[in-house]
C-alpha cells in the first residue's frame, strides 16, 4: 500500500473490531447480569462471571491500543474528538472505572451475599452505560458536527453529540454487545438448561439488533446525511451490507438449530462487517465531512514507524492471546479458576 | 478555581493515584515469582502461601491500576488536547509499545492468577516472570514519553509546528532512560518496603509465623537492594538534569545564584522574594561536586532564567528534600537489616527491627510521589520544556472543576474500598494449618500430567 495513513487506519479499524468482538462481549455479559431472570438466575450470573474473569483485562487493552494509535498516528483527530466530545468521553471513562473496579470488588465478596449483589448491580449498570457512550462517540464522529478550529469547538460541547442520531448509534452499539455476549454464552454454558436460557436471549437480542440497525439507518437520513447517501449509492458498501445480512440470517438459523459454535462465528462476522461497513461509508473522512484520514495523519515516517511497531507487537500478541483463550475457553470449565 | 488550575490538579491527582498501583504492578510480580521459585526449590509450603497471598493482592490492585491507567490515556486528550494534537506523533511511539507491554502483562497475569491448576509448575512460574518483565517494560516506555516532555529531541520546530519527527530519536531523549531506571528501582523500593512493613506489623502480633518470616525476607531483599541502587541512579539523573534542565535543578536545590563552587543546601526554605534559601545546612562546593563531579564547576542558578519561567521553587525544593531524605533513611534501614540478618539470623526475632520496618512501610511511596512532584512541578511553566507552555496546552472546555470533583470523589471512594478489601482478604496471618492445606491441595494437582 502506498498510503501509510490508510494502512494505519486499517490497523486502527482492526483494533476497534477486536475490541468490540472481545471486550464488547464482556460489557454485554454485564448487561445479562443485570437482566438475569428465571429459576437459574444465580447460575446465569456465575457463568457470566467465570467467562469474563480471566480475560477481561486482556480484552480491555484493545481499547487502550485504539486510543494510543489514534493519538500517535492521527493526533489532529484525537485532539478534535477529545475537545468536542469531552462530556461523553468523561462519562465513558467513569463507566470504565466503575465497571472494572466493581467487578474485582465483587469477586472478593463471595461470603456476604448482599454486598456481593450491590457490587454486581454497579457492575451491571456501568456495563450498560459504557457501550452507549462508545456508540454516541462513534455516532457523533459520523454526523459531521465535530468541528474544531484552533482548539475551539465550533458547535460547543453539547451539540456535537447530543442528538437523535448519536444516541441511536449508542443504543445500537449496546444491542450488538448484548447479542454477542448471549451467543458466546450459549457456547460457554455446559448445562443444557443454561444453554437454552442464553439461546432464547440470543434470539431476542438478535431481533433487537436487526431493529436497531434499521433504526440507525433511518436516523442517519437527517442525523448523518453524508453516510446515508453513501449507503444508498451502489458500491462495495452494498456487498458488505449484503454479506452482513446473510451472516445475520446464518446466526439466527444456527441458533434455531442449536449449532452454537456456528452461531458464534456467524455473529462475529456479522458484527465485524457492520463495523467495516461503517468504516467504508465513513472513508475518506476521519471526522465526517471535515477532516479526512490524510489530513488527520502524522507525517509518513511516523506512520511507517507505528505500522512496523504494531506489526512486531502483533507477532508477539496473537500467539499469547491464542494461548490464553485455549486455556480458559477450550472446554475445560470443570477445572476451577482458584 | 481557574480551569487550568483544575486541569493541572486533575492530572496530578490521577497520576498520584495511578502510580501507586502501577508501582505495585511493576514490583509485586517479581516478588511473587521469587516466592514461587523458592517454593518449587525448597517445597516449603510457607513460600507457596506467600506467593498465593501476594497474587490475590495483585489481582485487586492490577484491575484498579488498569482502569486508572485507561483514565490517564483519555485524560491526555480530555485535558490537554492541544498538547496531544501538537506532540502526539512525537510521544506516540513509546505509548504504542507500552500498549503491547500491557497486553502481555494482562494476558500472562490472567494465566498466572487463574491457571494454577491448568498449567505445569514451570509454565506457571514462567507466566509470572513474563508479567514481571512486561511491568518493567511498561514503566520504561511511559518514562521515555515523560522524558521527552522534559528534554525534547528528534524533531525540528518550524513555524511553531513539529516537523521531521523521528520517533526513535524522540525516544532516545536524554532524560528518558535515566528516568526509567530510577522509576523501576523506585517501584521495587516503594512496594518492597510497603510489603515488608505490613508483614512486620502482622509478625509483631504473631511472631512464630514462618509465613511472615519468608515474606519479610523477600520483600526486604527486593526493596533494600533497590534503594541502595537508587542513590547511584538518582545521582546520574541529577547530573542529567543539571546539564539539560538547569532551571529545574536550581529549583530543586534552592539555588538562586549562578557560581562556581556552588554549595549544597540541605533542608531550608527558599524565599523567592529575597532570593535566598534560609535555615538550610550548607555544604561548601557540595552542589558542584554532586552535579558535575568537580568542586569548582559552575552551576547555573535561577538568576539565569527569567522569573516568569520559574517553577514553584518552594514546592520543588521541599519535595526534593523529602525524596532524598527518605531515600537516605531507607538505605540505612536496609543496611541495618542486612547487618542484623548476617549477625543474628532471622530478622523476625528482633522486635525493635520489626517495629522500625512497620514505621517505614509508607515511606517508599512518599519518596516516589515526591520525586514525581519534583519532576512535574519542576518542569512548569512548560508542558514540553522550552517548546510549549502548559497554559497553551489546556482544553477550551469550560467548567473543568466538575470533572476534577467527580474524579477526586471517585478515587477517594476507590482508595477506601481497596484499603478495606486488602485488610480483610490479603493482609491477615494464615494459621499453620492453612499453610499446610494450601500446599496439600497443590502437590497432587501439580503432579497431574
Ligand atoms: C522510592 C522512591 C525514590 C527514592 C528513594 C529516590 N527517588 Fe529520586 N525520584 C523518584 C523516586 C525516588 C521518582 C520515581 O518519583 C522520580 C520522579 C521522576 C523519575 O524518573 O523518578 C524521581 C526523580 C528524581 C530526580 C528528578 C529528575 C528530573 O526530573 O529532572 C532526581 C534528581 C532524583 N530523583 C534524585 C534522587 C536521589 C539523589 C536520591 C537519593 C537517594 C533519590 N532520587 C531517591
Ligand atoms: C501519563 C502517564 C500514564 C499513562 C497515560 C498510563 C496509561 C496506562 C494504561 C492505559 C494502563 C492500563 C493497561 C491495562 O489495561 O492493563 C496502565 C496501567 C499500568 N501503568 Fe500506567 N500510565 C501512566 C503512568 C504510568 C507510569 C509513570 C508508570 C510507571 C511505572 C505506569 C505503569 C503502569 C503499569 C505497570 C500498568 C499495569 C497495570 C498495573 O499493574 O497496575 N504508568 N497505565
Ligand atoms: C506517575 C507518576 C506521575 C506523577 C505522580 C505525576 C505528577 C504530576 C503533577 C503533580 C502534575 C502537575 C504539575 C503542575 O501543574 O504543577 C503533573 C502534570 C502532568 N503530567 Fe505528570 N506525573 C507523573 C508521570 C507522568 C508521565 C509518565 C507523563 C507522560 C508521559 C505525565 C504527563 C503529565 C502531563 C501531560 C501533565 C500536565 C501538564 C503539566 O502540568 O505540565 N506525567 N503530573
Amino acid at each position: 500500500m502506498r498510503a501509510p495513513e490508510m494502512l494505519l487506519a486499517l490497523i486502527l479499524m482492526a483494533s476497534v473490531t477486536f475490541y468490540v468482538l472481545l471486550g464488547g462481549a464482556d460489557y454485554g455479559g454485564g448487561v445479562w447480569d443485570l437482566l438475569a431472570n428465571g429459576p437459574r438466575r444465580q447460575e446465569q450470573r456465575e457463568l457470566i462471571s467465570n467467562a469474563i474473569t480471566p480475560v477481561w483485562e486482556a480484552n480491555h487493552v484493545w481499547l487502550v491500543l485504539v486510543v494510543v494509535l489514534l493519538f500517535a498516528g492521527f493526533p489532529a483527530a484525537f485532539a478534535a474528538i477529545t475537545t468536542a466530545l469531552n462530556i461523553p468521553l468523561t462519562v465513558l471513562v467513569i463507566g470504565i472505572v466503575m465497571r472494572g473496579s466493581s467487578f474485582v470488588f465483587r469477586a472478593y465478596h463471595t461470603g456476604d451475599y448482599r454486598t456481593h449483589r450491590r457490587w454486581g448491580l454497579i457492575f451491571a449498570i456501568a456495563s450498560t452505560v459504557t457501550p452507549i457512550c462508545l456508540g454516541v462517540v462513534v455516532g457523533a464522529i459520523s454526523s459531521g458536527h465535530v468541528l474544531v478550529r484552533d482548539g475551539i469547538s465550533i458547535n460547543g460541547f453539547l451539540a456535537p453529540w447530543l442528538g437523535t442520531f448519536p444516541l441511536v448509534v449508542g443504543l445500537f452499539a449496546l444491542s450488538l454487545f448484548v447479542f454477542l455476549a448471549a451467543v458466546y454464552l450459549t457456547v460457554e454454558a455446559r448445562e443444557r438448561a443454561l444453554q437454552e436460557d442464553f439461546r432464547r436471549k440470543a434470539l431476542v437480542s438478535g431481533a433487537i439488533v436487526a431493529a436497531m440497525a434499521l433504526g440507525t439507518f433511518l436516523a442517519a437520513r437527517t442525523g448523518a446525511p453524508q453516510i446515508y447517501s453513501g449507503l444508498l449509492r451502489p458500491s462495495l458498501v452494498w456487498i458488505v451490507q449484503g454479506a452482513t445480512a446473510l451472516y445475520a440470517i446464518a446466526a439466527f438459523v444456527a441458533l434455531l438449530t442449536r449449532k452454537y459454535k456456528v452461531a458464534r462465528i456467524a455473529a462475529m462476522l456479522q458484527v465485524g462487517l457492520i463495523l467495516w461497513g461503517w468504516g467504508m461509508s465513513q472513508s475518506p473522512f476521519f471526522l465526517q465531512g471535515d477532516m479526512t484520514v490524510s489530513a488527520a495523519a502524522a507525517a509518513p515516517p511516523v506512520l511507517w514507524a507505528l505500522i512496523g511497531a504494531t506489526a512486531a507487537g502483533l507477532l508477539v500478541l496473537f500467539p499469547s492471546i491464542g494461548y490464553l483463550m485455549q486455556l480458559f475457553k477450550a472446554n475445560n470449565e470443570d477445572i476451577p479458576l482458584h | 478555581m481557574s480551569d487550568i488550575f483544575a486541569a493541572r490538579s486533575q492530572m496530578a491527582m490521577s497520576l498520584v493515584f495511578h502510580i501507586v498501583f502501577a508501582a505495585i504492578g511493576v514490583a509485586l510480580p517479581l516478588m511473587m515469582v521469587i516466592a514461587e521459585g523458592l517454593w518449587l526449590r525448597t517445597r516449603d509450603a510457607a513460600y507457596l502461601c506467600v506467593a498465593k497471598r501476594w497474587a490475590k493482592g495483585t489481582a485487586i490492585l492490577f484491575a484498579v491500576g488498569a482502569v486508572s491507567g485507561t483514565v490517564l490515556s483519555f485524560e491526555l486528550g480530555l485535558l490537554w488536547p492541544r498538547f496531544m494534537g501538537f506532540a502526539g506523533a512525537a510521544i506516540g511511539m513509546p505509548f504504542s509499545l507500552e500498549g503491547f507491554a500491557f497486553f502481555t502483562e494482562a494476558i500472562f497475569l490472567g494465566i498466572y492468577l487463574y491457571g494454577w491448576k491448568r498449567v505445569s509448575p514451570g509454565i506457571h512460574l514462567l507466566a509470572g516472570a513474563i508479567v514481571a518483565v512486561s511491568g518493567v517494560a511498561s514503566a520504561m516506555f511511559v518514562c521515555l514519553a515523560n522524558g521527552w516532555m522534559n528534554t525534547p529531541t528528534g524533531f525540528r520546530l518550524v513555524n511553531g509546528q513539529l516537523t521531521d519527527i523521528n520517533v526513535w530519536q524522540a525516544m532516545r531523549n536524554p532524560a528518558g532512560l535515566p528516568e526509567a531506571i530510577h522509576m523501576i528501582l523506585a517501584s521495587y523500593c516503594a512496594a518492597g518496603f510497603a510489603t515488608a512493613g505490613v508483614h512486620a506489623l502482622l509478625a509483631l502480633r504473631d511472631r512464630s509465623n514462618r509465613f511472615h518470616q519468608r515474606a519479610i525476607a523477600i520483600a526486604l531483599l527486593v526493596g533494600g537492594s533497590a534503594v541502595v541502587a537508587q542513590a547511584v541512579s538518582g545521582d546520574a539523573l541529577a547530573r542529567m538534569t543539571a546539564r539539560n534542565v538547569p532551571t529545574k535543578l536550581a529549583a530543586m536545590e534552592g539555588d538562586f545564584q549562578t557560581r562556581s563552587g556552588a554549595p549544597l543546601h540541605i533542608g531550608g526554605l527558599p524565599d523567592v522574594r529575597t532570593r535566598e534559601t534560609k535555615y538550610s545546612i550548607e555544604i561548601p562546593d557540595g552542589l558542584s561536586l554532586l552535579a558535575f563531579h568537580s568542586p569548582h564547576a559552575t552551576v547555573q542558578g535561577l538568576d539565569k532564567t527569567p522569573q516568569d519561567e520559574w517553577p514553584n521553587v518552594l514546592v520543588v525544593h521541599i519535595a526534593f528534600q523529602i525524596m532524598v531524605g527518605l531515600g537516605t533513611l531507607l538505605i540505612c534501614v536496609a543496611l541495618v537489616g542486612a547487618w542484623l540478618a548476617w549477625r543474628n539470623g532471622p530478622l523476625i526475632e528482633n522486635r525493635r527491627f520489626l517495629q522500625l520496618l512497620a514505621l517505614c512501610s509508607p515511606l517508599g511511596f512518599v519518596a516516589l510521589e515526591s520525586g514525581w512532584v519534583v519532576t512535574e512541578v519542576g518542569r512548569q511553566p512548560w508542558i514540553i520544556y522550552h517548546v510549549m507552555r502548559t497554559s497553551a496546552a489546556v482544553t477550551t472546555m469550560p467548567g473543568l472543576t466538575t470533572p476534577l470533583v467527580l474524579f477526586t470523589g471517585l478515587y477517594l471512594i476507590l482508595a477506601a474500598i481497596v484499603i478495606w478489601l486488602m485488610s480483610r482478604h490479603v493482609i491477615a496471618s494464615p494459621r499453620e494449618a492453612e499453610i499446610r492445606a494450601i500446599a496439600g491441595n497443590e502437590v497432587p494437582l501439580h503432579a497431574r500430567p
